[in-house]
C-alpha cells in the first residue's frame, strides 16, 4: 500500500504543473488551502500505513514539543511528528519526504542547546526515541551497538554489571545517536575523548531513504584504514546529511577507584596555569573543571555550600589505588605551587557526589542568581595555553557589557561555558547578550580556537562557522551537502 | 600523600561471618509484559540483574569488611542455574565466596519469602554466621518479608529498613526509615539487617574484580541438603496488566462539566 502511494506521489510531483515544492510550514500561504491539506492528508495517511496510526501525530501540542530543545531559540514546530519503530520505517518515510521535497528533522531526547531541532520550513519530525534497543554488546571487544532511542544513562545502567561504561558525559541524559550527531563531549573528555573518538560505526538513513553503514555492516574494529572516513563525516553533522539510526560505540572499563578533590585559587590565572601544568606533567586526569568566583558564589547560595568564593578547580582521578596516590601527590605539588588551597577530598560515592553537586547544579545556580531570568550557555574552545587570556578577557567584557555570566568549564580541553543571564523582557539586554556572544566567538577564533567546543552550530552560529573555516572550507562543506542532500531537505537552515 | 582508607584504628571484629542474600530479578529498566496465558510475566530473553536492594546489602557488607568489622562475606542466592551470575556480581563487589541453592524450573517460580527464609536460617546455622544482611524487599514481588521471617525463625533481633548502621560497643545502632520518620534502635548480634535505599550507594563491579571473582568459590547445594521443604502454600491464580489509561474528554464549559459528572453518577 505504501509503495503504491509512494509511486503515486512521486508521479504527481513529476507530472504536476507545480514545479516548486508544494509543502511548506504553516507560515506559507501562497498556494490554495485545498492542495496543502490534500498533500498533508496524503502524507499522513501514508505514514500511518507504514508506522501505525499511533505513531503519527499532527496535534499542535505534540508538534510544539518537537519544535524546540533546551536552548533559547523560539519554538519552530514541524507539521507532522512520526515515531518510526525500526530503520525500515525511517527509510520508507524518508523516501516519501524526498519524493515530495519535504524537510526532515531528526529528533532524539531534545536536550540540544543550539536550536538544532527547530523546523523553520516546517516538515516532518522523526522522533527516534521508540527505537530503543541495545543490540550486540561485545564485552571482550569493548564495543556495543545501540539504536537511536537509547540514552546515555540507559546504556550505562545496562552495562553496570559488566565492568564497562561509556564515559562521554554531556550532562544531560541525551540520546547517544543525538550525541553522535552533535559531536558531543563532556566533563570526561580530557581523558576519554569526545564522540569523534568513540564512535566506531553508524547506520544512517540518507535523504533519499538509502540506508548507509558508515564503516560497513557490523564492522567494529579498533582501527581501520579502509576508504573514506564516512563515520566522522556524519559525527557532528547535526542531522543535515542523514538520520542516524544506530551507533557502535567504544566502551571503557569502569575505573577501580575514583577520587575527587576541590581546590580554590587566588586568581583565574593561577587556576588555569595549574591546569596547563597538570596536563603537561602527563597525569591522566579524568575530570578537571573550572568554576569562577561568580559561579562559586551562585553555587554556595543555591546548593547551600560553603566553598570559598574564588576561582576553583574540581578534579577527579581514575585508576588503581597506588597510581592514584602518585597522581594526586604530583597534582597537589602543582596546585600548591600556584597558590592553591588545601584539597577537600572525597573517595566514596556519596561524598564524591556531594562534592560535585556544585558543578552539576551550576546551571540552576546561575539562573537562581536573578530569579526570572533565562540564560544562554556559550561554548567556545581554544588551545589550553590561551585559556587564561580568553577567560580573563571574557570576564572583562561581561563587566563592560553589564551582564551577569558565571563561568564553568572543561578547562582540560580549553573549553568553557559562560552562562549569561538574559531578561526575556529586556530587549536591550538581549541585544547586549547577542553582541557579547559574537565577540566571544570571534575572540576564540582569533586565538586559533573554535566557536563551538561541544554544543554544535545549530541555528545561531552559522556566521561564525564561515569565519572559522573561511570560504573554501564552507564551499567544500556545501559541495558535500549538495551531493548527499541535493534538495536540502535534511534539517534545513542548520549548520550551513 | 596517601589515600584515605576506611579502616578505623582499633576496630574490633564484630562478626566473623556475614551472610548476604542476593536475588536475581528482572532488571528494573525493563518494560514488563504479562504472558498471554496470564500465568505470570514474560521472563524469557529478558534482561535480569541483581535486585537493587540486594546490591545495597552487598555494599554494606563489603564496607563493614573494609572497616575490618567482619571477616568473611558469603553471598547466597536461591533459584535456577542463572543465579550464579548474580552471585558472581556479588563476588565482584567484594564478597568472599558464594552459595547457590539450586532450585530449578517450576519450583523456582513458587519460591517465596517463607521458603527462602527457611533456607537462610538453615544456612546461618550451618555456616555459623553472626550477621545476615538482606535487601528490604525484591522489586519483582515487593514482599518485604524475608528478612523479618528469617529473624523470627532464628529468634535473632532485626534491624529492618536500615538507612544507617553503626557500631556501638558490642551492639549495632540501626537507624530505620519508618512512616513517621526515623527510628534508632540498638541491637545485639547475631542479627538480621534489611537495607533501605539510603543506606549507601553501591559500587560498580570493575573489570579486574570481575576477573578475580571468577576464581572465587561458589558451592552448589539443594534445599534438601539443608533439610528444608520448599513446597508452597500459595498459588498464583492470574496475572494482569494494570488497567489501560483511558483517553480524557475535553469539555467546553463548567456547565458541561457538571452535566458530565451527573451523567456518570459522580454527583
Amino acid at each position: 500500500m505504501a509503495q503504491r502511494l509512494l509511486r503515486g506521489l512521486v508521479l504527481f510531483h513529476k507530472f504536476s504543473l507545480l514545479k516548486k515544492p508544494v509543502y511548506y510550514g504553516l507560515n506559507k500561504a501562497d498556494f490554495s488551502l485545498q492542495s496543502r491539506d490534500e498533500q498533508l492528508d496524503c502524507l499522513v495517511n501514508a505514514f500511518r500505513d507504514i508506522a501505525g496510526s499511533e505513531n503519527v501525530s499532527v496535534a499542535m501540542a505534540v508538534r510544539e514539543q518537537h519544535g524546540k530543545d533546551e536552548s533559547l531559540h523560539r519554538c519552530k514546530p514541524p507539521d507532522v511528528v512520526v515515531w518510526p519503530q525500526n530503520v525500515e520505517h525511517v527509510s520508507q518515510m524518508a523516501q516519501l519526504c524526498y519524493g515530495n521535497d519535504i524537510p526532515i528533522i531528526p529528533f532524539g531526547a531534545g536536550t540540544g542547546l543550539e536550536g538544532g531541532v527547530g523546523a523553520p520550513k516546517g516538515g516532518v519530525c522523526f522522533d527516534l526515541m521508540k527505537m530503543d534497543k541495545i543490540l550486540n554488546l561485545n564485552g571482550e571487544d569493548f564495543d556495543v551497538t545501540v539504536e537511536a532511542g537509547v540514552t546515555r544513562k540507559a546504556l550505562n545502567n545496562y552495562l553496570r554489571d559488566t565492568g564497562l561504561w561509556f564515559p562521554v558525559d554531556p550532562g544531560a541524559d541525551a540520546s547517544l545517536c543525538g550525541m553522535a550527531a552533535t559531536s558531543a563531549s563532556g566533563t570526561n573528555a580530557v581523558r576519554y575523548g569526545t564522540m569523534r573518538e568513540n564512535v566506531i560505526n553508524l547506520e544512517v538513513v540518507l535523504a533519499d531513504g538509502r540506508v548507509l553503514q558508515t564503516a560497513g555492516k557490523d564492522r567494529r574494529t579498533r582501527k581501520t584504514s579502509a576508504g573514506y572516513n564516512l563515520t566522522n563525516l556524519f559525527v557532528g553533522s547535526e542531522g543535515t546529511l542523514g538520520i542516524i539510526t544506530k551507533t557502535t560505540l567504544r566502551l571503557y572499563s569502569i575505573p577501580e577507584t575514583m577520587v575527587s578533590a576541590v581546590c580554590s585559587f587566588p586568581s583565574v590565572q593561577a587556576a588555569v596555569d595549574s591546569t596547563v601544568q597538570i596536563l603537561q606533567s602527563g597525569i591522566p586526569i579524568a575530570r578537571i573543571e573550572f568554576l569562577d568566583d561568580v559561579m562559586m558564589n551562585a553555587c554556595n547560595r543555591f546548593s547551600k555550600l560553603e566553598y570559598p568564593v574564588s576561582p576553583t578547580l574540581f578534579l577527579e582521578f581514575h585508576g588503581t589505588r597506588s597510581s592514584l596516590e602518585e597522581q594526586v601527590s604530583v597534582t597537589e605539588e602543582i596546585t600548591k605551587g600556584n597558590g592553591g588551597s588545601e584539597y577537600t577530598w572525597a573517595m566514596d560515592p556519596e561524598t564524591r557526589n556531594k562534592l560535585w553537586r556544585a558543578r552539576h547544579e551550576s546551571w540552576y545556580a546561575a539562573l537562581a542568581l536573578r530569579p526570572g531570568s533565562m540564560a544562554y550557555c556559550t561554548d567556545v574552545c581554544v588551545p589550553v595555553s590561551r585559556l587564561p587570556e580568553v577567560v580573563l578577557e571574557t570576564k572583562e567584557d561581561l563587566n563592560r557589557s553589564r551582564l551577569i555570566g558565571p563561568i564553568a568549564g572543561h578547562v582540560g580541553d580549553g573549553n568553557f561555558h559562560c552562562m549569561v543571564l538574559v531578561n526575556p523582557n529586556d530587549p536591550d539586554e538581549q541585544q547586549r547578550v547577542k553582541e557579547f556572544c559574537y565577540r566571544l566567538g570571534r575572540r576564540a577564533l582569533a586565538m586559533d580556537g573554535t566557536c563551538t567546543g561541544e554544543h554544535g552550530i545549530g541555528l545561531g552560529k552559522r556566521a561564525l562557522l564561515l569565519e572559522e573555516f573561511g570560504s573554501i572550507g564552507i564551499d567544500v562543506m556545501k559541495q558535500i551537502k549538495l551531493t548527499l542532500d541535493p534538495k536540502n531537505i535534511m534539517n534545513p537552515g542548520k549548520v550551513i | 600523600f596517601s589515600l584515605p582508607t576506611a579502616a578505623c584504628l582499633n576496630s574490633k571484629t564484630m562478626a566473623s561471618r556475614v551472610l548476604v542474600g542476593v536475588k536475581r530479578v528482572i532488571d528494573y529498566a525493563v518494560k514488563i509484559r504479562v504472558k498471554p496465558d496470564k500465568t505470570g510475566v514474560v521472563t524469557d530473553g529478558v534482561k535480569h540483574s541483581m535486585n537493587p536492594f540486594c546490591e545495597i546489602a552487598v555494599e554494606q557488607a563489603v564496607r563493614m569488611k573494609e572497616k575490618q568489622l567482619v571477616k568473611e562475606i558469603i553471598a547466597v542466592s536461591c533459584g535456577p542455574q542463572q543465579c550464579q551470575e548474580t552471585i558472581r556480581t556479588a563476588l565482584a563487589m567484594g564478597a568472599d565466596r558464594g552459595i547457590h541453592v539450586d532450585v530449578a524450573g517450576k519450583d523456582s517460580e513458587n519460591l517465596g519469602p517463607f521458603q527462602v527464609s527457611k533456607i537462610l536460617a538453615a544456612l546461618a546455622k550451618k555456616e555459623d554466621v553472626q550477621l545476615i544482611i538482606l535487601g528490604k524487599q525484591a522489586i519483582d514481588d515487593d514482599c518485604n518479608q524475608t528478612g523479618q521471617m528469617t529473624s523470627a525463625l532464628l529468634d535473632w533481633p532485626q534491624g529492618t529498613f536500615a538507612s544507617e548502621v553503626a557500631v556501638e560497643g558490642d551492639k549495632l545502632k540501626v537507624v530505620r526509615e519508618v512512616d513517621g520518620g526515623l527510628e534508632t534502635i540498638l541491637i545485639r548480634l547475631p542479627a538480621v539487617l534489611t537495607a533501605d535505599l539510603r543506606l549507601n550507594e553501591p559500587r560498580y563491579a570493575t573489570l579486574p574484580n570481575i576477573m578475580k571473582a571468577k576464581k572465587k568459590k561458589i558451592d552448589v547445594m539443594k534445599p534438601g541438603d539443608l533439610a528444608v521443604d520448599i513446597s508452597s502454600n500459595l498459588q498464583i491464580l492470574s496475572t494482569d496488566e494494570p488497567p489501560q489509561r483511558k483517553a480524557g474528554v475535553k469539555l467546553e464549559s463548567a456547565e458541561d462539566l457538571i452535566a458530565k459528572l451527573r451523567e456518570i453518577g459522580r454527583i
